[in-house]
């Protein structure tokens, strides 16, 4: 559901960045987006269609980049991948695993003119 | 001027006075905060999208930017905290789903402990000021903040909430959220500790369902135990879930009704107030 607030401050981050390096149209977004971090990327999809117009990124094409989760067992001393936050270690089946990938959820770049 | 935040971001009004921001071009940043106002205070979000645009033509480049979308929240959710912690503040966000029986559960809190603490209420919802309402009837003050078209409070909203409800130094906040089991946990508001509100008239398994508000809060309250004889829920398999989440998590069984449990809920506030007041 906040996918929705999500895009608009990707939006005002895009118009704080088109001040600070002189752009005026954005033309691709690239989103990383962790696997758990909450947020649906299908959601972000259909927001930022239509939160973008109107804006300087009323073109743009998004481009997700999904991080898969990742998670250490304190157990077994082994770095593992998470598919959900509450999953138990496969090896060991303890809980909980600490997660040391998958929560990003950042701008990496844009291409703008 | 925006003293909190210099914010450009959303539209807001607070009932009983102006507090519309401009956003980010256009620039028309109308900003009246009343500092002295302390009752019947609205303040309302998301009624309408503000757009920019930058004028100008250049080349198609790439630019590396690396921001992370929460980053603006935490840095308000910071400065929240900042701001509790010199004033010997506890925070505490309440979140739960609808209908777990939060606000009564804060309208009992507060008529037992309004003799002994000095409490004020920041109130989240989509819409209507019933709540706030609710919480005044009990004689604290309380400030409603409408989230219009978002599902959540953010850092940004708390922040001016805060400048309205100017709570007292060493006093205790309680920060209802909105009903939500989802959004909420992505937002730091700058609040001490969430707390999870989950009654026993919902599913044992939400804890799993909804890891990511389990994980982030500190303290559930099991609400509506009174009930439990009627219904076929396992209190054992709820914790174990939400402890399966997030270990350290401590639970309390209570009953906003019929007062059972109550009594160790008031301790665990009068414990965390304690070491807010020790300070940051």
């Amino acid at each position: 559901m906040h996918e929705m607030s999500l895009c608009e401050r990707v939006i005002q981050i895009l118009e704080e960045s088109a001040h600070a390096q002189g752009f005026s149209q954005v033309k691709t977004v690239w989103l990383e987006i962790g696997e758990l971090a909450g947020v649906e990327q299908e959601a972000i999809r259909f927001s930022f269609e239509v939160i973008r117009r109107g804006t300087l990124a009323d073109q743009a094409t998004l481009e997700i980049i999904h991080v898969p989760g990742e998670a250490w067992c304190n157990q077994c001393r082994i770095r593992l991948p998470m598919k959900q936050r509450f999953d138990a270690c496969p090896e060991c089946g303890s809980y909980p695993l600490q997660i040391t990938r998958g929560e990003e959820m950042s701008i990496k770049q844009l291409e703008v003119e | 001027m925006c003293t909190v935040c210099g914010c450009g971001a959303g539209e807001t009004t607070i009932e009983g006075h102006d507090h519309s921001h401009g956003h980010a071009h256009g620039h028309h940043h109308h900003h009246e905060h009343d500092r002295h106002h302390q009752h019947g205070d609205t303040h309302d979000y998301g009624q309408g999208p503000a757009r920019a645009h930058a004028p100008g033509m250049s080349q198609a480049r790439m630019v590396q930017i690396e921001q992370d979308i929460l980053g603006k929240n935490n840095e308000y959710a910071a400065a929240n905290r900042r701001w509790f912690a010199t004033h010997g503040i506890l925070a505490l966000n309440l979140v739960s789903s609808p209908g777990s029986g939060k606000t009564t559960l804060l309208t009992r809190t507060i008529h037992d402990l309004k003799q002994t603490q000095n409490l004020s209420v920041i109130e989240g919802d989509q819409q209507t000021a019933n709540d706030a309402e609710r919480i005044r009837e009990t004689g604290v003050r309380a400030v409603q903040v409408n989230t219009g078209k978002g599902c959540h409070l953010d850092a940004h909203m708390v922040g001016h909430a805060l400048e309205t409800l100017q709570p007292e130094d060493g006093s205790v906040v309680f920060i209802e959220n909105v009903g939500n089991l989802v959004c909420p946990a992505a937002f730091d508001l700058g609040e001490a500790h969430k707390v999870a509100i989950l009654s026993v008239t919902e599913g044992e398994d939400k804890p799993i369902k909804y890891p990511d508000m389990f994980a982030a809060a500190d303290l559930m309250l099991l609400n509506k135990i009174d009930l439990l004889p009627h219904l076929n829920f396992n209190v054992g398999q709820c914790i174990d879930y939400a402890r399966r989440v997030n270990p350290a998590i401590k639970v309390l069984q209570v009953s906003a009704t019929s007062g059972e449990g109550m009594e160790i809920w008031y301790r665990w506030i009068a414990a965390t107030q304690q070491l807010a007041e020790i300070g940051q």
